[in-house]
C-alpha cells in the first residue's frame, strides 16, 4: 500500500539518455521500479538499457505502453515544456527532480496543473518511494524498510536523515516523497497529508519543512481541522538569516514572511509534534503514535 | 540576484517605462559634469548599493550646483552606507545615480511579487509612497491593496482599474496609468523578475508617472536565457568569500560564528547549523557541498572555510546515500592532510559503508573526531570552540 505509487506503478522517464536519467533510472530498475519506457526527443526506436524502449514524444510511448507515472530528468530551460508534455498527455504522476527552473515557467506549469488530471511532485525534489516496492527518483533506496510513517519533506538529505532513523529505529516507512524546494511547486504538503489520513497502512506522518513561504503554516491549519492521525514536524532554518537563499530556490526569507519561528508557532498551535533536532525525528515519533 | 537601481531603471527603459535622467559617476568630477550635462537646477546624488532604506541613512541627497553635486559625491564614494537592510557592517558606497528632480505632486508604492500561495503574480498597492511597505503592512494593513494576476489569464483592464481607483487618482490620467502597469507587468514577465519594487511611484506636475526608484530582483533560474543577467553581477556588493565559493561551484553563505560547517544538501546543512546552535556554539556558515563530496572538492570546501578567521573548529555532515562514506572520508583525510590542516574536526558520516568511514577517520592521524549522529557531531565541535 502506502500512496501514489506500488510495485504496479508503470514509470516513464523524461530524459532517459542524459547523465542524470540514465544513472537514476538504473538505480530505480536496480530497487525493482517498472520503468516501462523512456522519452528522448531523436532518441526513437532506440532501446536504453538493452531493454528499455525510448521515445521521442509521451504521445508515441503512450500509444504502446500503459504509463502511470513519468520522471522527469530534463535540463531546467526544457522541462516546463516537458512537464506540460506530461499534463497534456493525461499521466497521472508527475515526478520532476530538475533543479533550476525558472519561477515564471513554473507559474505556467501550475495553471496547467489546476485544470488538469494529474498530480505533481517537485521540481527540485529527491522524488517518491513506496518501501519496497517502487522508487521513482534519487534517493538511496537501502536507508528505506516498509514500515508504517508516512514521509513528507521539501529538502532531500535531510529526509534521508529521517529515513534512516525511522529504518533503524524498527517503524520503517510506508511512502516518502519530497515536495520539492522551489517558491512554486507542483502540490504542496497539503495534497499528500490527505492521502496518507486515507491510507490505511500509514500510521504517523514525518512532515520537514524549512524556511520560506507558508506551506507549513497552511499545512498546520489543515491538520488541525482534518487529521487523526499524528502529525510530526521538523522546521530547518532557525539560524538563517533574512534576505537570503539558503541553498534551495525556495529557502528564504522575505519580507518577514517564511521564518522558523513563525512555522513552528502555527505547528505547535494545531498539534503537531515538534521534533526539535533532526537527531530526535524517530524518536518523537515513537512519543507520539506509541508506535 | 540583486541589481542596481541604475541597472533596474535601464531594464525599465528598455520596456519603455521613462525615468528621470540621470547620470553613473565613479568620482566626484564625473558627478560635477553630470550636474552640467543634466543642466536641472535640482539634482539628487544616490548611493548605488545593493539595499534600501538609503534615504533615511544618508544614501540620498539633494544637491543645487555643479559644486554641492561634487562635495556630496565625493563625501558619499567611499563612505560605509549602514542602513536597515544592510546589517551593521553596512555597504562600501562606489558609485552614485546623479538625477535630475522633477516636480512631484503625489507619492506612491507599488511591487510585483510571486505569490507563492496561489502561484500567481502579485501587484502590492499603498498611498502610502516613500514608506516601507512592511512597516506600513504592520501599522495600517487597511491601506495596502493586493491585486493577483492569474498567469494563465494575464493582466487584464480591469486589475489596473483596481489599482487606479485605489489610489483615488483623477480619471483624466487613466490612460496614462494603465499604459504604465501593463508595461511594468510585461516586463516582469519578459525579464524574469522575482520583484519589482517602485517606491515612490511619483505623479509629477506636468501630470507623468514616473519610478524615481526602482528596485528589482532577477531569478537566476533564468539567466540561460538572458545573457546580460551575468553583466549585471556586482561582485563589489557580495560577500568576498561567498563570491569565490561561487566561483567554484560551492554554495556558502557566511554567518558570523566560529564553527565551520560542511554539509551534503541544503537542508541538512541548515538543519545541521541550528543544532549547533542548540549545542551553544554558532555556526560561521551555510555550505553545502553537493552530492559528490570527493577529496579535491572537500579541499576547496576547507579552503574557503578556513579563509574565514572566525573559525575555530570544523563540522563535517555527509549523509552518504548515492555517494559512499568510506570514500567520502578518504577524501576528507587526503584533503585535510593536503592543506595540512590544524583545526579540530568534527566528522560525522551517515550511509553506506559508514561503519569502515568512522574507522578511517578515527586511524587517520588527524585531529579529527567521529560524530556518531547529527547531535552526536554538533555536540562534540561545540563543546570543543566552547572549550
Amino acid at each position: 500500500m502506502g500512496i501514489l505509487v506500488n510495485k504496479n506503478t508503470n514509470v516513464l522517464v523524461q530524459g532517459i539518455t542524459g547523465r542524470e536519467g540514465s544513472f537514476h533510472a538504473l538505480k530505480c530498475i536496480e530497487y525493482g521500479t517498472n520503468i516501462i519506457a523512456g522519452v528522448t526527443p531523436f532518441k526513437g526506436k532506440t532501446l536504453f538499457n538493452n531493454s528499455v524502449p525510448v521515445y521521442n514524444t509521451i504521445a508515441e510511448a503512450k500509444k504502446e505502453h500503459r504509463i502511470d507515472a513519468t520522471m522527469i530528468f530534463v535540463p531546467a530551460g526544457f522541462a516546463a515544456s516537458s512537464i506540460i508534455e506530461a499534463i497534456e498527455a493525461e499521466i497521472p504522476l508527475i515526478v520532476c527532480i530538475t533543479e533550476g527552473i525558472p519561477v515564471i515557467d513554473m507559474l505556467n506549469v501550475k495553471a496547467a496543473l489546476n485544470c488538469s488530471k494529474s498530480t505533481m511532485i517537485g521540481p527540485n525534489c529527491p522524488g517518491i518511494i513506496t518501501a519496497d516496492e517502487c522508487k521513482i527518483g534519487i534517493m538511496p533506496g537501502f536507508i528505506h524498510k516498509k514500515g508504517r510513517v508516512g514521509v513528507l519533506s521539501r529538502s532531500g538529505t535531510l529526509t534521508y536523515e529521517a529515513v534512516n532513523q525511522l529504518t533503524k529505529a524498527g517503524l520503517g516507512e510506508t511512502t516518502c516523497i519530497g515536495i520539492g524546494g522551489d517558491p512554486i511547486i507542483g502540490s504542496h504538503f497539503i495534497t499528500f497529508l490527505k492521502m496518507f489520513e486515507d491510507d490505511p497502512e500509514t500510521k504517523a506522518i514525518v512532515m520537514i519543512g524549512e524556511i520560506g513561504g507558508t506551506a507549513e503554516e497552511e499545512a498546520s491549519e489543515f491538520i488541525k481541522k482534518n487529521m487523526k492521525k499524528p502529525v510530526i514536524g521538523f522546521i530547518a532554518g532557525k539560524t538563517a538569516p533574512a534576505g537570503k537563499r539558503m541553498g534551495h530556490a525556495g529557502a528564504i526569507i522575505s519580507g518577514g514572511v517564511g521564518t522558523a519561528s513563525e512555522k513552528l508557532k502555527a505547528m505547535e498551535k494545531n498539534g503537531v509534534f515538534i521534533a526539535d533536532n533532526p537527531s530526535v525525528i524517530a524518536e518523537t515519533v515513537k512519543k507520539a503514535s506509541n508506535l | 540576484m540583486d541589481i542596481h537601481e541604475y541597472q533596474a531603471k535601464e531594464i525599465l527603459n528598455n520596456h519603455n517605462i521613462k525615468t528621470l535622467r540621470s547620470i553613473l559617476c565613479r568620482n566626484p568630477e564625473d558627478a560635477y559634469k553630470a550636474y552640467q550635462t543634466l543642466s536641472s537646477p535640482v539634482v539628487a546624488v544616490k548611493a548605488q548599493v545593493h539595499a534600501g532604506g538609503r534615504g533615511k541613512a544618508g544614501g540620498v541627497k539633494i544637491a543645487k550646483s555643479a559644486d554641492e553635486t561634487k562635495s556630496i559625491a565625493g563625501k558619499m564614494i567611499g563612505m560605509t552606507l549602514v542602513t536597515a537592510q544592510t546589517g551593521k557592517e553596512g555597504k562600501i558606497v562606489r558609485k552614485v545615480l546623479i538625477e535630475e528632480g522633477a516636480q512631484i505632486i503625489k507619492e506612491y508604492y507599488l511591487s510585483l511579487t510571486i505569490d507563492r500561495k496561489t502561484s500567481s503574480i502579485a501587484f502590492v498597492l499603498s498611498a502610502e509612497g516613500g514608506m516601507e511597505i512592511e512597516e506600513v503592512s504592520k501599522r495600517t494593513p487597511e491601506k495596502i491593496l493586493t491585486v493577483l494576476i492569474n498567469p494563465s489569464h494575464g493582466l487584464k483592464s480591469f486589475h489596473a482599474l483596481k489599482m487606479f481607483l485605489f489610489f483615488g487618482i483623477e480619471k483624466t490620467l487613466y490612460g496614462d496609468f494603465s499604459d504604465l502597469i501593463s508595461l511594468l507587468y510585461d516586463s516582469f514577465i519578459k525579464e524574469d523578475m522575482s520583484m519589482l519594487e517602485i517606491n515612490p511611484l511619483i505623479l509629477t506636475s506636468t501630470n507623468t508617472f514616473i519610478p524615481l526608484d526602482a528596485k528589482i530582483i532577477l531569478d537566476d533560474n533564468a539567466s540561460m536565457r538572458h545573457p546580460y543577467f551575468n553583466d549585471f553581477i556586482d561582485e563589489d556588493e557580495e560577500e568576498p568569500l561567498e563570491v569565490k565559493a561561487k566561483s567554484v561551484g560551492l554554495n556558502y553563505i557566511k554567518l558570523d560564528g566560529n564553527v565551520g560547517c560542511m554539509v551534503n544538501g541544503a537542508g541538512l546543512a541548515m538543519a545541521t547549523m541550528d543544532t549547533i546552535k542548540e549545542f551553544g556554539a554558532t555556526p560561521a556558515n551555510f555550505l553545502d557541498v553537493g552530492g559528490t563530496a570527493d577529496s579535491k572538492r572537500v579541499e576547496t570546501a576547507f579552503n574557503i572555510l578556513l579563509a574565514d578567521k572566525n573559525v575555530k573548529g570544523i563540522f563535517i555532515n555527509i549523509f552518504g546515500g548515492i555517494v559512499k562514506c568510506d570514500m567520502v572520508a578518504e577524501g576528507v583525510i587526503a584533503a585535510a592532510k593536503n592543506i595540512g590542516l590544524k583545526l579540530p574536526v568534527v566528522v560525522r558520516l551517515e550511509g553506506t559503508n559508514a561503519g569502515t568511514a568512522a574507522k578511517l577517520i578515527e586511524g587517520s592521524e588527524m585531529n579529527f573526531i567521529v560524530g556518531k549522529s547529527l547531535a552526536d557531531g554538533a555536540k562534540k565541535i561545540s563543546d570543543i570552540v566552547n572549550g
